[in-house]
């Protein structure tokens, strides 16, 4: 087994570097440029504002409190009221304002303090923008963006640290993205705000500050992520990892740590959760013959039942070798003890394991 | 205190008209004050002066803000300047749009009860906040209706048998039968889709009116909702933001006393829908909803405030249901029918509206026979037609959840498409457009 893996994994290496390569060949210039997860965010919409009349931000403190969590910054000052516009406290009341805006032909992103607070307003998300197209046959179309940061942050207790993925992944006529990288923010932003769907667009805020590597073409201003398309972040042949957000780190460092046990990890990078990237998933699954998902959401319903549902419903299922696993939050409202919240949210020990219990190894 | 607090309710309609008057004036007090010697209250968020007695400001000290009306129950103007002076033609359209409303409710409420629809709702009684208000509107002014404003669509030239068709869900219907009857919708009408959840459209209107604002387009918005509605945190939620946003919206409360069962003394305590609107710092109006000419005159100042100033203001609209909540209710149990009655005889809009024209001399009892019995067989023409179209490509259901189609939606439709034409004998396809 550890020869086996040796030589795919050198395998696996080359074909990286060749990708690399060809990369180099087909780009005149290839500069590295580090980017934070926050203003890969600002950026995309600074561009979006300035490439289309139509699109503004609202939200609370938006304006010129460059907002909660300074994602913002810079934008009410160079576009004014009219483009970054500050609004009453009442999330039902401006994403209210925000489906109203877009029915009359505007384009508004409209910013959650954090997606927490979006449960006021939630009549308003899956009610009126979600179904409104559908219900008025196509009349009324509500292209809007509802972002803000979601999931856990750090030491804010039970009602600041919920995932809402699959909440809102239920819902037909929305599109859910969630960035793991700055480059995932940026392209997937920029797409959200062009198209023609509601968009529910979950942040992280323990990530905003993270900064990445990010290519030419992602700081390129048309730079568009595909919704439904995954992205395999680290290619490996033993075991599939499929994780959304922050989760994608982890497996990334369970993955680099599984190398020195002569296992490589196929990670995942879900990027949209509605729609599901299934096709990517299967093919992967079909080659590991493992599966194992990570996310901070609870598992019940969670985003990791759906994947797993969809591998078993596909030819996949036979290709499996051991149980699919799932690595979670734990089921509990988030303790606010600091010692606590760490064991409630998925950890890279818990990757860990989950990966040596599926591969059968120690 | 109080009795200077309920004058200045007592003249708040006449200070809509001049509203920029009011603002210029704040603004030199505001001036004085910085250089005189009064010592006045520096908080932020409020406006007043200091007094050295406690005291409680107690609504039921104050008058109820009145109610506006031009015509008298018999259709008399009180005051000969409050008449809008419309063409015979413009107001024979206006009674033939309350009364064919009337008749096509009579028609589709009954098909329900023969169970030929699922479902219906009428507008009995509140005829006259529909066509009053909507020509005081310009065409292309945004509606967002609550579910009871059918006149509106009415007046602006919405096709009969297109409401018969939404009620059918047949495939004629614009809404491709994807909602309940009565949640229409239409964009060449500029009014939007009804949502079942109540109360929803209320910041979306204002949320719209933003919009317009920044279009600059000289249209307004107007929100229909009723007294029940106004209790939603929705409703709240709309007021304050157009007032901060200062959105050119008309917020056209229909106060008809039943929220379903729940009457007007169960929903609120305070002074209806309108004395609300002082606390968000929006105009307000009061005005007898039984009376067109009353609710046109009171749009029309409405609008003008809302366009000329990007101000939303409040219409409250006093009137009666004489109908049931819907057809999956019984008014009889939370209401007598003398009381229903006793608001048809002395209180209805049309009727009102009929003397005025009698007097007039534009209608008379041949004509309101004749009419009877032709805007009768309108509806029923229309309705036959409706009747018999088919019902819409079952494929459709498909359509519409995204701009485009996504793969899995596809997936689903086709496997649907496999499965009916294989076991076609088990489905009524005769009564549908055929699948592509």
């Amino acid at each position: 087994m550890a020869t086996l893996c040796k030589t795919i994994s050198s395998v696996t290496r080359s074909a990286t570097k060749l990708n690399q390569f060809s990369r180099l060949l087909s780009t005149s210039q290839r500069c590295s440029v580090q980017m934070a997860v926050r203003d890969a965010l600002n950026t995309a919409m600074d561009e979006e504002i300035e490439r289309d009349e139509k699109v503004f931000i609202l939200g609370e403190e938006v304006g010129q409190y460059n907002g909660a969590y300074k994602v913002t910054k810079g934008l009410w000052e160079k576009w004014g009221d009219k483009r970054v516009m500050d609004t009453p406290i009442t999330e039902m009341g401006f994403a209210g304002i925000a489906v109203g805006a877009a029915m009359a032909g505007l384009r508004p992103v409209c910013e959650f303090m954090t997606f927490n607070f979006s449960m006021q307003a939630i009549d308003q998300v899956i009610n009126s923008a979600a179904k409104t197209y559908y219900m008025s046959a196509g009349q009324v179309p509500v292209p809007i963006v509802f972002r803000g940061p979601n999931g856990a942050a750090a030491g804010v207790g039970a009602q600041h640290s919920q995932c809402f993925a699959s909440w809102y992944s239920q819902c037909p006529g929305l599109i859910v993205a969630s960035p793991y990288s700055s480059e995932d923010a940026r392209g997937l932003l920029k797409a959200a705000i062009r198209n023609e769907n509601p968009v529910v667009f979950l942040e992280n805020e323990l990530m905003y500050g993270t900064s990445f590597e990010v290519s030419d073409e992602a700081l390129g201003k048309d730079f568009l992520i595909p919704f439904g398309k995954a992205k395999i972040e680290r290619a490996g042949s033993h075991i599939t990892l499929v994780a959304h957000s922050k989760s994608v780190g982890l497996c990334l460092e369970a993955a680099n740590e599984l190398v020195g046990q002569g296992v490589e990890c196929e990670v995942i990078n879900l990027r949209t959760l509605r729609p599901l990237d299934d096709q990517t998933i299967i093919e992967s699954v079909m080659k590991t013959n493992h599966l194992v998902t990570v996310e901070s959401g609870w598992h019940h319903c969670g985003i990791g039942a759906e994947v797993v549902a969809l591998v078993m419903e596909s030819p996949a299922f036979n290709y499996l070798d051991a149980p699919v696993l799932r690595v979670t939050g734990a089921d509990v409202p988030m303790p606010y003890a600091k010692s606590l919240e760490d064991l409630a949210l998925p950890q890279v020990k818990n990757v860990l394991t989950a990966v040596r219990k599926s591969l059968n190894i120690s | 205190m109080y009795k200077t607090v309920s004058r200045l309710l007592r003249i708040r309609v006449p200070r809509v008209a001049c509203n920029s008057l009011v603002r210029t004036a704040a603004v030199s007090q505001a001036r004085c004050a910085s250089t005189s010697e009064v010592d006045k209250p520096n908080f932020p968020g409020s406006k007043s002066k200091f007094v050295s007695q406690p005291f409680l400001l107690d609504p039921d000290d104050m008058e109820g803000i009145p109610v506006y009306r031009a015509m008298n129950r018999d259709g008399v103007f009180i005051d000969e300047s409050q008449d809008p002076k419309f063409d015979d033609n413009t107001i024979l359209k206006m009674y033939k749009d309350m009364t064919l409303l009337n008749t096509m409710d009579r028609v589709l409420y009954d098909s329900q009860r023969q169970g030929r629809i699922s479902f219906y709702m009428t507008n009995y009684g509140e005829e006259g906040t529909h066509i009053g208000s909507a020509a005081a509107l310009d065409p292309k002014d945004l509606v967002f209706g609550q579910y009871r404003e059918v006149g509106v669509l009415m007046w602006r030239g919405f096709p009969l048998i297109q409401f018969i068709h939404q009620c059918y869900g047949n495939c004629k219907d614009l809404g491709k039968g994807r909602q309940m009857p009565v949640h229409y919708g239409a964009k060449d009408y500029h009014f939007v889709t009804i949502s079942s959840s109540l109360a929803t459209q209320m910041p979306q209107a204002s949320g719209a009116a933003y919009a317009y604002k920044r279009k600059k387009n000289g249209l307004c918005v107007i929100c229909y909702f009723g007294e029940g509605a106004a209790s939603e945190g929705d409703a709240h939620a709309a007021f304050n933001f157009a007032a901060v946003l200062d959105c050119p919206v008309i917020f056209f409360c229909r106060n008809n006393g039943y929220a379903i069962s729940t009457p007007t003394k169960e929903q609120y305590r305070g002074d209806g829908i309108a004395a609300r609107a002082a606390g968000y710092g929006i105009p307000c109006i009061r005005v007898d909803g039984n009376d067109v000419f009353a609710v046109y005159n009171a749009t029309k100042l409405a609008r003008d405030l809302c366009t000329t100033q990007n101000r939303p203001v409040v219409i409250e609209a006093m009137t009666y249901r004489i109908g049931h909540h819907s057809t999956s209710d019984d008014s009889s149990a939370y209401r007598s029918v003398d009381e229903v009655n006793q608001h048809d005889r002395s209180d209805n809009p049309i009727t009102r509206f009929r003397n005025y024209m009698n007097r007039r001399g534009v209608w008379d009892e041949e004509k309101e026979k004749q009419w009877k019995l032709d805007s009768r067989k309108m509806v029923m023409k229309a309705f036959a037609e409706a009747e018999n179209e088919k019902k819409g490509n079952p494929e459709s259901f498909f359509e519409d959840v995204y701009k485009e189609m996504p793969p899995h939606i596809a997936k689903q439709r086709d496997a649907m498409k496999q499965h009916v034409k294989q076991y076609k004998e088990h489905y009524p396809l005769e009564h549908f457009q055929p699948m592509s």
